[in-house]
């Protein structure tokens, strides 16, 4: 009787542990269209996922230099589309995005991209002092404009909306999404800059992409 | 005899003390339905800019927390609000009452106590702007 019972009480205290042990951790999805590819290795045939990943770019930061994607390419980065007199979306998705930098300032796995999608006023300059208003004090952060076709044609890439409208106050429409990218050029994570919820959950993943680089 | 007196003294007493309370309450209520509209209408024109806790944002846009600020600059804020300061914008759409509402909003909220600002308060102001 009493052997039956510590037989019992193990096999609960087992079952716990690999409950415990099943768990698996979550990683984030690779966002964005896949095609198939086949390719010969070693004189065979196989076929292999292609994922959408963010196009080379070279586009003037804040300090008038020219960067391109290899100043991302060791770590993760979250990318976003704005502009600087812009008065609908872009102070609450930026004081959102403030809080993340904030939060991995000084942690050099993290980079933070902001592209302005007004060519004609954004300046490097323009974007130098607006980046020391906003609070940010290290090159961690990157502020960058471009030529139309190039900022635009990128904004395609990292699937946010971008659209000249001088209906719009302001003069241009875009949506507010704070795009997370891993070191591979993926993107990881979508995430609406406005909604504190949605910052929340962006803080989170990004913590989960970290790991996958411990 | 003297029982009816301090009867009727302790009735007069209650009504003047009635009297009293409902006017303070009805400016009170009148405050905090200027301060319920001029929520909404902080969330659609202010908050983007100037933060749903009046937080401001680096040294882009300033915080609404300055009560010293509001208070000596009373005036001049409902023509801040309608035709915009140095960098901010101008909101003419704002009608004169929601001008009052917004600020009785932004007055009685972040910590600053500035009561009602009056439809003739704004209006006043206002026919004075630069």
């Amino acid at each position: 009787m009493r052997k039956s019972l510590f037989l019992l009480v193990g096999v609960c205290v087992l079952a716990y542990v690999a409950g415990c042990n099943s768990k698996t951790s979550k990683t984030l999805p690779i966002l964005g269209s896949r095609d198939p590819i086949t390719k010969v290795v070693d004189g065979k045939t196989i076929t292999d996922t292609l994922y959408h990943s963010i196009p080379d770019f070279q586009l003037l930061n804040q300090d008038s230099v020219l960067i391109t994607n290899e100043l991302f390419s060791k770590g993760v980065y979250i990318a976003n589309f704005f502009f600087t007199h812009c008065p609908s979306i872009c102070p609450t998705m930026q004081r959102n995005l403030l809080k993340v930098y904030e939060k991995y300032k000084g942690d050099e796995r993290v980079k933070f991209l902001s592209h302005s999608i007004d060519f004609r006023h954004d300046s490097p300059s323009v974007l130098k002092s607006y980046a020391e208003k906003l609070g940010v004090t290290n090159d961690q952060w990157q502020f960058v404009t471009g030529s139309k076709a190039a900022v635009y044609g990128l904004s395609d890439s990292y699937m946010v909306y971008t659209k000249e409208d001088s209906n719009i106050p302001g003069g241009y429409d875009h949506s507010g999404y704070l795009l997370l990218i891993d070191s591979n050029r993926h993107i990881r994570g979508a995430y609406d800059g406005t909604n504190d919820e949605q910052i929340q959950l962006l803080l989170d993943e990004l913590a989960i992409l970290l790991k996958e680089y411990e | 005899m003297t029982r009816n007196t301090s009867l009727y003294t302790g009735v007069a007493l209650l009504v003047i003390y009635l009297l009293f309370h409902a006017c303070q309450s009805e400016q009170a209520i009148r405050t905090a339905q200027y301060t319920v509209n001029g929520q909404k209408l902080f969330t659609a024109h202010c908050q983007n800019c100037h933060g749903a806790k009046g937080e401001g944002l680096g040294t882009l846009y300033p915080p609404l927390t300055d009560s010293t600020f509001l208070l000596k600059h009373r005036e001049q804020l409902p023509c801040i609000v309608k035709n915009g300061g140095s960098e901010m914008p101008p909101n003419p759409q704002l009608t004169p009452i929601e001008v009052a509402y917004v600020l009785t909003y932004i007055g009685n909220s972040f910590g600053n106590e500035m009561g009602i600002f009056t439809l003739e308060e704004v209006q006043q102001a206002l026919a004075v702007c630069d």
